[in-house]
């Protein structure tokens, strides 16, 4: 028995790495100006399902919705073992918030058709929402299971699986299809390697082919088989009113930016008077 | 979505594990009472579950008025659709205009597939919430008291407000810790209003083989005192000094990410974004520099010591007290400070 899972993956700007520069007017996040790096999360869940291709034979589809750019991390996704990557690219999904990003991968999700398994990364460190995950296995109804630790077993179209629920762990075994979304701890992405990039390396997506000579060069491409899938809203029939702003209930009302406030504080003296003067004071003020 | 509902009332999920209700519905039950009372509406608790209708004036003690019991065999142990479907049902039946859920792995599972069934808007992970008008930015319509969703973004670098002006129920996951528990008050008086919802067996997908919870070893949340270590303190043996300080002083042991990736100490200790969220009486830091994943778990500290060898570490800039030195020196200096008390 083999299986086919698709993996869901997303490119997000380093979050560890923003200057007040990345900030649009909007409060929206200028990606752009962001360093773009794979969802740490989505790296397992790709192991997660290149792991049941080793064990059981089987495909790896990846998808990813976002701008060309994002054909990166859908090349790297290759180089490590998946068998097809697409992207999903649109201007009229901007803006779309957890529950239309949701909507669109379910489309996209359905349009490729025929899966056991749906993974996803817990989380994606932009956001920090983990919702996308539930919210589409809802969408496609399908079962879901959260926070995979380890794959058990997977017989008679059911999946042994160990989860973390925050203060312990349970077993549970799920129909299939189901929906994964997988944390750090599960698994050790495998490095890519060096036949895979060699490979798909010259991959590319039609956007990210530009110049007077694009045409010839998509020809070319198309030829040796190195053009990307890529779909917008109409190839996954989509409903434009579920996608982008409009399908977005969730509206960003203000942004803060955190800004560390010089307030004074006390300056306690790094010797044994100093010290003795601070806990006096705690035990008299009763804090300690 | 439920059409808008302005007197609707104002709900909470009320998580339970194994006959006990979880902290942070408790918590949740006080924020619930506050946003009801502003809003003029009662406070109500979906309580699903087997057998769990005794809970429900632990329910009522921490504020709220009406709790909804959803009470079936195939509710005994959660499992997302199951749960999910209840919950849906009950919002449809009773259109609340707030539905608020923990934050913990089972809020964070369940919320978003009731939100994307219910096709309406969700925000993960508060900190805060208010009630508030909002103008809309681009036909200038007031929207009357929303729910205002107030959390940390971008790893921590900004705070978002998110709303949710048109598809309600308006609902979000509130983190742990973060809102003040209440002193319960068991002469309250509520309502019990006994809910059913037929679950059919296509949706009990899950089957739960195995569980084992672990008791919480670490109550770091429930202690006044933490001294908490960081990076700075060097080597896992350095971080006995902070055992030895928490020891003295009766306090819990916190640690940062970075002390713990480093094996200092171990996961239930870490405090901050990733970790938990506190609000002790003291917090002492040692060799910790203070990144807004750390900060934003322990900045509501009524006092907080940093002890940092570098002046300029962000840490002292939410302190009360400061201590530039060396935590090696200054750490005995305050045992042996507090050993002489008198």
């Amino acid at each position: 028995m083999s299986y086919h899972s698709i993996v869901l993956v997303k490119q997000v700007p380093d979050t560890s790495n923003i200057t007040g520069e990345a900030m649009k007017e909007d409060g929206t996040i200028n990606r752009a100006a962001l360093p773009a790096i794979f969802n740490p999360d989505d790296l397992h869940a790709l192991e997660a399902a290149l792991e049941i291709k080793q064990k059981y034979g089987g495909t790896v589809t990846v998808l990813t919705m976002g701008l060309p750019k994002a054909a990166d991390i859908l090349r790297e996704c290759l180089y490590r073992g998946a068998d097809r990557a697409i992207l999903i690219t649109d201007r009229r999904a901007a803006a779309s918030d957890t529950l239309a990003t949701s909507y669109i991968l379910a489309q996209a999700v359905k349009t490729v058709g025929n899966y056991d398994f749906v993974f996803c990364g817990r989380q994606a460190i932009d956001g920090d929402t983990a919702q996308v995950g539930p919210q589409c296995a809802e969408k496609l109804g399908v079962p879901q299971v959260t926070y995979l630790e380890s794959i058990i077993d997977i017989t008679d179209g059911k999946a042994t699986l160990k989860r973390n629920i925050g203060n312990g762990w349970e077993v549970v075994r799920v129909k299939l299809p189901a929906l994964i979304t997988v944390i750090e701890s599960a698994n050790d992405p495998r490095p890519c390697a060096a036949k895979k990039m060699m490979k798909n390396k010259h991959k590319r997506v039609p956007l990210e082919i530009a110049g007077e000579d694009a045409a010839a060069k998509m020809d070319l491409l198309k030829q040796s088989g190195d053009l990307l899938e890529q779909w917008n809203l109409d190839d996954i029939h989509a409903d434009l009113d579920r996608c982008g702003l409009a399908g977005s209930p969730t509206k960003v009302f203000r942004i803060q930016s955190i800004v560390l406030k010089k307030e004074g504080y006390k300056q306690v003296d790094p010797n044994e008077e100093g010290i003795t003067g601070l806990v006096h004071e705690l035990i008299v003020d009763k804090t300690l | 979505m439920i059409e808008k509902n302005p007197k609707g009332e104002v709900w909470i999920f009320a998580e339970q594990e194994d006959g006990k209700i979880q902290d942070v519905v408790l918590e949740l039950c006080g924020k619930a009472r506050d946003l009801a009372d502003r809003l003029g509406v009662p406070a109500g608790a979906v309580l699903p579950g087997y057998q769990v209708e005794k809970l429900a004036s632990v329910l009522i003690s921490y504020g709220i008025d009406k709790v909804y019991t959803v009470d079936d065999p195939k509710l005994k142990n959660f499992t997302s659709a199951p749960y999910a479907h209840a919950m849906v049902k009950m919002i449809e039946k009773h259109r609340p205009q707030i539905v608020l859920y923990g934050a913990t792995n089972l809020g964070r599972d369940l919320a978003p597939r009731i939100a994307s069934e219910t096709r309406s808007g969700m925000t993960a992970d508060c900190t805060d919430l208010q009630i508030d008008d909002v103008p809309d930015g681009k036909t200038g319509v007031v929207h009357k008291d929303l729910l205002l969703q107030i959390r940390p973004a971008f790893g921590g670098n900004i705070i978002a407000t998110i709303v949710n002006p048109e598809r309600w129920p308006q609902m979000a996951t509130v983190r742990e810790g973060v809102i003040a528990l209440r002193d319960p008050d068991p002469a309250r008086k509520g309502e019990i209003v006994r809910e059913s919802v037929p679950i059919d067996d296509i949706l009990m997908a899950v089957e739960i083989i195995e569980r084992h919870v672990e008791e919480r070893r670490l109550n770091l949340k429930g202690a006044r005192i933490i001294v908490a270590g960081g990076a700075g303190v060097g080597s896992k043996e350095n971080f006995n000094q902070i055992f030895d300080l928490a020891g003295v002083l009766g306090g819990a042991v916190g640690a940062s990410r970075a002390a713990v990736d480093g094996g200092f100490a171990g996961h239930e200790h870490q405090i901050g974004q990733t970790g938990t969220t506190v609000r002790p009486a003291l917090y002492i830091a040692c060799g910790i520099s203070g990144a807004v994943q750390h900060r934003a778990g322990m900045e509501e500290s009524a006092k907080i010591i940093a002890i940092n060898s570098d002046p300029n570490a962000p840490i002292f800039s939410i302190a009360h007290y400061g201590i530039v030195g060396d935590l090696n020196q200054v750490i005995p200096m305050m045992i042996k400070a507090f050993k002489a008390r008198n």
